[in-house]
């Protein structure tokens, strides 16, 4: 049937388990007081294969393996390589933070690893419970490394609090699953779409489609099940939370995708009431609760729960160019948003020092570079012309006023008007005049792994916004191979 | 060759130069040189503009056409006609004055301020250039990120609040105006202007009239916000009295003016038509209550601010009244608002820079000291007020004259407002340069202007006398504007087709 070796189709995920297999063989053999440098360079060395070995699957026929449960098309690739660069940057700002530590940097990278994996896992899936596994093992992966700062108080209360808010979820999509599995005997994605029409008890599927939202909305941090974002921001590494806000994100997105336009395109008009209440819902409440924050920390938490709102509002607009609008914003946002967190990340250090807007005056006057770029990344956010934030915006409200959603888009853009507010009183603080005893006096020198991650996002989040061509034109690939899938099984 | 490149080369010079600014060492005046070649450099480059500038044809000239995104279809479109030619070489040649403006007063950062100072050029520059609705947009927007970032980095005491409400009040209409451009490009698949006002003009049946009226709508708040038009003017006299000096020239007028001409006027005609009596009516509010407040002002930046509004007001009146004298003298008074306003602003900052207030009662006999600065403010005012064979006096004679037939009550107050302009200003004077010598001006002794301030002042002096007695040399590209938008094609099918 087809001839490419199966495990050429899942090439990114061994390569990523492999070198955590190896970087947790490794460590225990490294004498105590050494540095964990070269695990760290075998962590980075990993993804950038993983990396490549994602693009090289551009070139394979798009088909599947292992009994119809993996598929490698354009639309995988896509989030496969965003994933991996995300992790990539997510790996060379934790380079300094860990190694100083008294936490085994290792294990840092080693879950980091597996997490990467599973989330990659996660876009290439089809098969439902393969979804489900690779989304467990994406986020006990992430549950760890949210209290990964053993020593502090905060961080494994964050961890906890993600634990067991984030197991409650996934059951919710368990249940999805399982309902699936009563309305069309089947658990695999375009096997579902074709079956549903003969379904015995449609209305499982409806329910189906509405647990399945609820646990993906809480993994994407989408109101109402948006409450623990703030929280666990706060209290994880800001290594952490650079990854976690990002990454994982993108991943159950590629999912929501997937399972909503490729499995439940019947239903759209279900699903679409719901998710333009969760999108609507979420820029407001994302956008509200960041405007009565002091903490830098948890504002841009809130600020993630409004981004997931634009990217949903991308979702109500049925068609190829919605799926390439949402896949357009989740690449720009993870840019400008790990980026951000990167600048936090080296200003506040292992301890957090820098916490409330107060805090960040005079950045720009003790580095330059540092609060350039935070800066740089803030107008993204804002969404800014020149900036990927901007095109990203663009293209979703454009996509929603195309499909005649106009109140959605002017909920969006009066909240992208009222996010200005917040993000530019950071802003302004970033290009504040510091006092002598500020804390942003303290802050060390930029290291060189630093310095490439934040060249990393700067220029992504620069290319996004002035050739947003080119990286559009991949995701409507991606989207065209998936809504092509899709419209064969109608 | 040149004439094809010329205004990509113009639009970003200036950013070239923000990023040499940016990589330069903080040692002694080596950027503040820069940025002054650079800026002289750009406004060499923009007077190309009306040297080979082809009087009489129609259109747009100078053109650039490229594709840029290919989807959306989104063009790198630039060109310029008789109104955005004359703005692009105003912004040239306030450029350098603002440098020198800035010379001592920065004296800290001066390495951010030049990098922003120099990107704001380029937003500008490209604001007035662009003819795709997108890449105007884009421009538009960034004009607001240098200027916010300098009224933060450099205001007095209040600079970040300042700078917070001038961004929010420009970027929430701006979000709308984003709507606007978006549903007009699902309306008719271009962002392009010239494309799109041929198609507004052919299809008028097309567009449901409401939705066109609520689009037009939409750019006119954004614009008129950062005109600012009465009511809308909140943020102004808080960002004058913050902004260093070299921004405050810039903030207000051009930018919404050209953008109401172009884009509301060029666009949108029959529902400009719609709302004129509504928009005649605001600017002779404007125009009395930017008086009236100034007149009562305690801080010469302050003053400057409401004279602003009430000055700016004018070029709305003109505008609005869609006569071609009212035009010309709209487009014409832009300018000169540009050139006087820009020479108050750097008065005031050089008697700050000597004794640290603009306070109007703490100054007093100070002609006695300064004879040089006392004479360039006094012929800067009588340039406001609108004398005879200074520049002023042509814009606001053509603004009333061409505005009179048509609103005989409404102009007929406006014309109290060129009174109660003499007034705050020559009160000011007298209070300022004459009279007694207060105790401030006779405690710091301070030189008069420098041979820096000299050169920042004299070539605006010049212009004014210039612009008051030579007024065609001006004229010529824009009345071929003017007339265009007097009476569009788009009116004269509709009228056809009734």
């Amino acid at each position: 049937m087809n001839q490419v070796p199966q495990a050429y189709r899942i090439l990114p995920e061994l390569l990523l388990t492999v070198t955590g297999i190896l970087i947790m063989l490794i460590e225990p053999l490294m004498p105590p007081g050494m540095t964990r440098k070269p695990i760290g360079f075998l962590a980075l060395g990993g993804v950038v294969a993983a990396l490549i070995a994602s693009v090289w699957q551009l070139g394979l026929p798009a088909g599947t393996a292992f009994y119809g449960t993996v598929q490698t098309d354009a639309f995988s690739v896509f989030f496969h390589v965003l994933i991996c660069s995300v992790v990539l940057v997510a790996l060379l700002i934790a380079f300094d933070v860990f190694d100083g530590s008294k936490e085994r940097p290792a294990e840092y990278y080693a879950l980091v690893l597996f997490g990467a994996m599973g989330m990659c896992l996660m876009t290439s899936a089809v098969e439902l419970l393969l979804v489900f596994i690779s989304l467990e093992i994406s986020s006990i992966a992430t549950y760890i490394l949210a209290a990964i700062r053993k020593r502090t108080g905060k961080s494994p209360e964050a961890g906890l609090k993600y634990f067991l808010l984030g197991s409650f979820a996934t059951a919710f999509f368990l249940y999805g699953i399982a309902l699936t599995f009563g309305a069309t005997g089947t658990t695999n994605i375009s096997d579902v779409a074709a079956a549903l029409p003969n379904s015995p008890v449609p209305g499982f599927a409806t329910l189906a489609v509405a647990m399945v939202l609820i646990g993906l909305g809480f993994k994407v941090s989408a109101a109402p099940f948006q409450v623990w974002t703030p929280d666990v921001y706060e209290g994880a590494p800001s290594p952490v939370v650079a990854l976690m806000s990002t990454a994982p994100k993108v991943a159950a997105f590629a999912v929501l995708l997937r399972i909503t336009y490729g499995a439940y395109p019947q239903l759209q008009t279900h699903w679409l009431l719901l998710v333009w209440i969760m999108a609507a819902l979420s820029m407001t409440i994302g956008n509200l609760g960041a405007l009565r924050q002091h903490s830098v920390k948890r504002m841009l938490a809130y600020s993630s729960i409004a981004h997931a709102g634009y990217t949903l509002v991308a979702f109500t607009a049925l068609s190829g160019e919605g799926i390439a609008a949402a896949m357009f914003y989740t690449a720009t946002y993870a840019a400008m948003n790990v980026g951000a967190f990167a600048v936090v990340s080296h200003a506040g250090g292992y301890d957090d020092r820098l916490v409330s807007v107060a805090d960040y005056r005079g950045l720009a006057y003790r580095s330059p570079l540092l609060g350039g770029a935070l800066a740089f990344f803030l107008l993204s956010l804002i969404g800014i012309p020149f900036t990927g934030g901007f095109f990203g915006k663009f293209y979703v409200f454009t996509a929603a006023l195309h499909s005649g959603e106009v109140w959605l888009a002017v909920i969006g853009l009066v909240n992208s008007g009222v996010a200005a507010y917040y993000y530019l009183r950071l802003l302004m603080s970033i290009y504040g005049k510091p006092t002598d005893d500020a804390p942003v006096q303290l802050i060390p020198r930029l290291k060189g792994s630093l310095t490439l991650a934040l060249l990393l996002t700067v220029s992504a989040t620069l290319i996004l916004g002035i050739f947003p061509g080119r990286i559009l034109a991949m995701a409507r690939a991606g989207a065209a191979t998936f809504t092509g899938a899709s419209e064969n099984t109608r | 060759m040149l004439n094809d490149s010329i205004l990509t080369i113009i639009t970003f010079v200036p950013a070239a130069g923000a990023i040499i600014v940016a990589l330069l060492p903080r040692q002694g005046r080596i950027i503040q040189w820069f940025s002054l070649a650079v800026a002289l450099v750009t406004f060499g480059l923009a007077l190309h503009l009306p040297i080979n500038y082809v009087y009489g044809q129609p259109g747009f000239q100078f053109e650039v056409d490229q594709a840029w995104i290919p989807n959306p279809a989104i063009r790198y479109h630039l060109g310029v006609d008789g109104i955005s030619m004359w703005l692009v070489v105003l912004t040239g040649f306030l450029a350098p004055l603002g440098v020198l403006a800035s010379w001592n007063k920065i004296d800290h950062r001066t390495k951010e301020f030049y990098f922003f100072f120099l990107l704001q050029q380029t937003a500008m520059i490209g604001v007035f250039v662009s003819l795709d609705m997108f890449l105007y947009y884009a421009f538009w927007e960034l004009t607001l990120v240098p200027m916010a970032i300098l009224i933060s980095m450099f205001g007095r005491d209040r600079g970040t609040e300042a700078a917070i409400k001038f961004f929010v009040y420009t970027f929430l209409p701006s979000a709308l105006l984003l709507v606007a451009i978006v549903w007009l490009y699902a309306k008719t698949g271009t962002f392009d202007f010239v494309r799109l006002q041929s198609i507004l003009a052919q299809n008028t049946a097309a567009f449901p009239p409401q939705a066109l009226f609520w689009a037009s709508l939409a750019f006119l708040v954004a614009f008129a916000v950062k005109v600012p038009v009465f009511p809308l003017h909140g943020w102004l006299s808080d960002v004058f009295s913050e902004a260093p000096t070299a921004m405050a020239m810039v903030v207000a007028g051009k930018l919404g003016l050209y953008s109401i001409l172009r884009f509301n006027l060029g666009l949108f005609p029959a529902q400009a038509r719609q709302v004129a009596p509504w928009m005649v009516a605001l600017a002779v509010i404007g125009i009395l209550y930017g008086a009236l407040v100034a007149l009562v002002q305690k801080d010469m930046k302050r003053l400057a601010a409401f004279s602003t509004v009430s000055s700016l007001s004018f070029c709305i009146l003109g505008i609005f009244c869609f006569t071609v004298s009212g035009l010309d003298g709209a487009i014409y008074q832009i300018l000169n608002e540009g050139i006087s306003v820009g020479s108050l602003l750097l008065l005031v900052g050089f008697m700050y820079e000597r004794y640290g207030t603009y306070e109007i009662a703490s100054y007093g006999g100070l002609a006695k000291r300064m004879p040089n600065l006392a004479t360039l403010f006094v012929v800067t005012s009588l340039s406001l007020v609108g004398l005879p064979l200074l520049n002023g006096f042509v814009g606001e004679f053509l603004i009333l004259s061409g505005s009179f037939a048509g609103h005989v009550a409404w102009v007929s107050a406006a014309t109290a407002g060129v009174i109660l302009s003499a007034a705050y200003m020559l009160w000011m004077i007298q209070r300022v340069f004459y009279g007694t010598e207060s105790g401030m001006v006779t405690d710091v002794s301070a030189p008069d202007m420098n041979f820096r301030e000299h050169a920042a002042i004299w070539p605006i002096a010049v212009l004014m006398l210039l612009m008051g007695v030579a007024s065609p040399i001006w004229m010529r590209a824009i009345d071929g504007a003017a007339v265009k938008l007097a009476s569009p094609a788009a009116l004269v099918h509709m009228a056809v087709t009734q």
